[in-house]
Parts: structure tokens; sequence; C-alpha cells
């Protein structure tokens, strides 16, 4: 069963396993507006968590993706380089930006969960 | 990122419906600005080249150039101490775009002058100045004004842009003169019932009109014009995209008191008169500029890549060999790509020139281009 995780940067986790998916979360692609590109880490970086590894550009700004944990890039998605639109269609699906091998699952327990992010969110508005 | 409410920022007469439109308000030059609508940024400048769109530009300056003997030369020459462009030639009802230089041709603001229509109101200049600027331009103008001419802030009108290539469809239908002006023409007429002064101009590089009128009618005037489907409330977001790709300068990026109007390319808005002539603030450096060339030119630039390079960025020839910086950039909606302007030295800023934008610490290759990005696509008329 997938662990699903937030991080106060606005970035989605999800853990099947050692594998952790991170995307941006639909309330950070509703901030960012129109998303025209997207920049994504190569497979086999070495990341720390709280480290910049992602860049996603509206037509009003660009914002850095934080990796939320740390571990090794060991899958990008190449779609979102062909339809950043994709992030603001299905952020918290289809428009997942990279997948990596967990170092410390322990650091999982430094994020919220949805309930959390939510009221997160609500309270930073 | 909404910023905090802020007490000194000031509001347009528009700005209940801008809320009520569901816009999200963000402070721009003291205002409390629409960034955007719900359509949101890119669909709101698609709409604008493709429809018609509606800009609330009344937090802009408006004033009247006054001249007590209801001469036009006598007011002319008041502004010609003032800003390059040849004013006295201008014809009633006709508008130039100038700039208002300091000592060393630097520059103070960019704005829009108009000549008086109406015979009766002879000896007047019609002058729309940027918001941020507006307070310091009058003290500056009002300061170099000689006897017998006075500036008059017109605080108490509203100003509503209206672009695209439905505008004059549109406006026409509540102003059947509109569409005789042609471009950077304008008249005093009513719009509705409402007694506005219309010129065909704006800031997109499409086809449209700017129209002044009372503050007290601008919610109507715009309820009117947005009952039209064709006509869309247009955020400033979408604003910048569409002069960006237009060519056109924003202050305080594009152009400043540094830079002089033939580094920042803008050497068509001085007559031919007035290059020749001098008489107005900088006129030396200018002059020699223009004879020997200036050391920096502002110019096109398009990444050859997907990632938009922002303002700032620095421009290389070659590795480590910096030769310019970006001062707008951006995603072109029309474009459908990333487009920038900036300058270079001037020995480098051929068209076509190859270039690298060091964007997050790596070189984007970029390649120097004619500006606009997007054609002009104004109403001349001889």
């Amino acid at each position: 069963m997938a662990i699903e995780k937030f991080s106060k940067d606005h970035e989605w986790v999800r853990v099947e396993g050692d594998i952790a998916t991170i995307g941006i979360t639909n309330h950070a692609q509703e901030q960012l507006g129109d998303v025209v590109f997207v920049e994504v880490p190569e497979v086999g970086r070495k990341v720390s968590a709280g480290e910049a590894v992602a860049v996603v550009e509206s037509v009003k700004a660009a914002s850095d993706v934080y990796a939320p944990v740390s571990g090794e890039v060991t899958e990008a998605n190449a779609d979102l380089a062909a339809n950043s639109a994709l992030v603001n269609e299905d952020a918290e699906g289809k428009a997942w930006f990279f997948k990596m091998r967990l170092a410390n699952t322990a650091e999982l327990d430094a994020l919220m969960d949805r309930a959390g992010y939510d009221a997160f969110v609500k309270e930073s508005a | 990122m909404s910023a905090p409410a802020d007490a000194h920022l000031k509001r347009t007469p528009l700005y209940n419906l801008h809320v009520a439109l569901g816009a999200k308000m963000v402070p721009f030059a003291g205002y409390e600005m629409p960034v955007q609508y719900p359509l949101g940024v890119l669909k709101e400048h698609l709409w604008t080249r493709e429809q018609a769109g509606l800009f609330d530009v009344s937090h802009m300056g408006q004033a009247h150039l006054i001249a007590d003997d209801g001469k036009h030369e006598t007011v002319a020459r008041a502004l010609e101490a003032l800003a390059p462009a040849d004013i006295v030639s201008l014809k009633p009802g006709q508008q130039r775009y100038t700039q208002l230089l300091n000592d060393d041709g630097g520059i103070i603001d960019d704005l829009m002058v108009t000549r008086s229509a109406l015979a009766s109101d002879e000896g007047r200049l019609f002058l729309v100045v940027n918001a941020a600027c507006k307070d310091t331009d009058y003290l500056h103008i009002a300061a170099r004004l000689p006897a017998g001419v006075i500036l008059s802030a017109q605080d108490d009108r509203g100003l509503l842009a209206i672009q695209g290539p439905g505008a004059a469809a549109a406006l026409s239908k509540h102003a059947p003169k509109a569409g005789a002006l042609g471009f950077m023409q304008a008249a005093s007429m009513p719009v509705g019932p409402y007694d506005c002064h219309v010129s065909r101009s704006g800031y997109t590089g499409e086809d449209g009109y700017e129209i002044s009128m009372a503050a007290d009618d601008a919610v109507e005037l715009a309820r009117l014009l947005t009952s039209d489907p064709a006509v869309q409330f247009i955020g400033l977001g979408a604003r910048d995209s569409l002069r960006l790709e237009a060519g056109l300068c924003l202050y305080g990026h594009d152009i400043d008191e540094t830079t002089s109007p033939v580094e920042a390319a803008l050497v068509w808005s001085m007559q031919k008169r007035r290059r020749i002539e001098g008489g107005f603030p900088g006129s030396a450096r200018i002059q020699k500029e223009l004879a020997d060339g200036p050391s920096r030119l502002r110019v096109g630039i398009k990444p050859d890549g997907r990632a938009p390079a922002r303002e700032g960025t620095e421009i290389q020839l070659a590795a480590g060999d910096r030769i310019g910086i970006i001062t707008s950039g951006g995603f072109g909606p029309t474009v459908n790509g990333p487009i920038a302007m900036g300058y270079v030295a001037a020995a480098h800023a051929k068209p076509g020139t190859q270039v690298q934008l060091i964007v997050r610490g790596k070189p984007l290759p970029a390649t120097l281009v004619n500006l606009p990005f997007a054609p002009h696509r104004y109403a001349r008329k001889a």
C-alpha cells in the first residue's frame, strides 16, 4: 500500500517499497498558473532532502522543486518536457516529476499527511 | 503568495468590479491591480490576440499641459524642452510616443502625447505617463515649464484600453466615430452615453483604443464594453507578455535613467528635426550616439530551447565573455516559446548572432532577433 506525504514546499511524495514518486501539489499548480516549462533531474543523481532538483516555470515566474527526502533519482517524467501543461491538468497524477530510491525512510516522518497539508495550506492563505 | 493588504495602496475606480469578477489583485506601482482574472494569463493573452481584451489602465497618469495663450506652438515648445519628439509638428488629434529625458539623456519616463483635436482646446496637450513615475514626472515637468504654461493632473479620470482584432468593432457599436481614427489619432466622442477622449493606440501590438473617461463613468463604461461577448477583461500578467511579444519597453525594466533612447532602439520616436537640432535634455550624448553609434543596444533574444530566461539573466557571446543582460524575459503565448529582450554591446547586436544565456548556472543557446516577436497589427491610416 502506497504512503502519501506532503512537504511545506508544496510537493507530494508517494512511496511504494523504497521508491518515492514526487510531484507538485494541485494547490501549487493553481498558485503558479499556466505552466510553460519543466526541467526534471537526471537519472542517477544523488540528492539530499531540501535540495533544489527540478524547475517549474509558469507564465509568471520560475520556481524550484525541492527533493522532500534524500535518495537517488531513478526515473524522470519525460512527458513533462514535451507537455508542461500536464502540470496544470493533473498535478497529483500524470504530472509526476521524478522517482527516487529512498536513502532514509525515516525522513518521511518529517512530512505531512493529506489532512496536515490541507491545514497547512489553509493557514498560509 | 498573496501579499498582505497594504493601507497605502491606491485603488482605481474599477477595483470593486475586478474583485467581483474574481481577479487576483496584486500591488503594482502603488495600486492594487488585477494581475489575472479566472481565465488565466495564457488564455487572456491569446484572447487579446484573437478577440478583444479590456484593460484597466486607470492607474496611469493623465495630465494636461496647457498654454495660457491658446497656441499649440507655445505648449509644444515647452514639452520639446523636456522630450526629444517633434511636438510642434503634431496635427490636431495626432498622438506621439516620447520620453522625458534627464540631463544625461537617460529616460525619466516614457509617455504618450496627444494634441487636442478641438479648435476650442487649442494650446493643450494630453499626456499619459506611467503610474509608478507620475508623481515625480509631474514635479519634474512643472519645475521646468516656462511662464504661461501649466500642468494640470487629471486625477478624476479613468482610463481603459481595448485591444485586439475585435476592438474596433466592439467599440464602434457604442462609438461610431471611433472607426474613423487611424493609429495614433485621437478625438473626443461619446461612447454610449459617456463623454470620452478616445485614441487609437495601446501597448499590445494589436489594433485598439485607449479611452479616457470621468472616473465616475468608468464602471458603467467597462460594463457596457464587456457586455459584448468578444470583450474580456485582461490583467497585468497578459499585458506584460503582450507588450514583450510586441517588443515594447516596460519602464523600470527595459528603459530607465541610465538608458538613452538611442540605446533603447527608440530612434524612430525622435523625429528628424529634433535629431538634427537637439535642444532637449541630454541632446549632446544622444547626437553623439546617433553619429558614432551607442555602446550598447536593446535587442530581441530568442532562446533556442524551451526554458524561459528572465530579467537579470546574463548574456555571453561565448563562455565567460559577457556582452549584456536580459531586461524582460518570459514566455510568449502567441510565439509559443520563450522570448526576451535586453541590452548587448553594440558590436555584437546584429540579428542572427548566437549567444548563451546563463540560466541557473548553465549556458543556454539563444539567438539575437529583430523585434517584435509578434507582428504589429496597427490600423494605420494615411
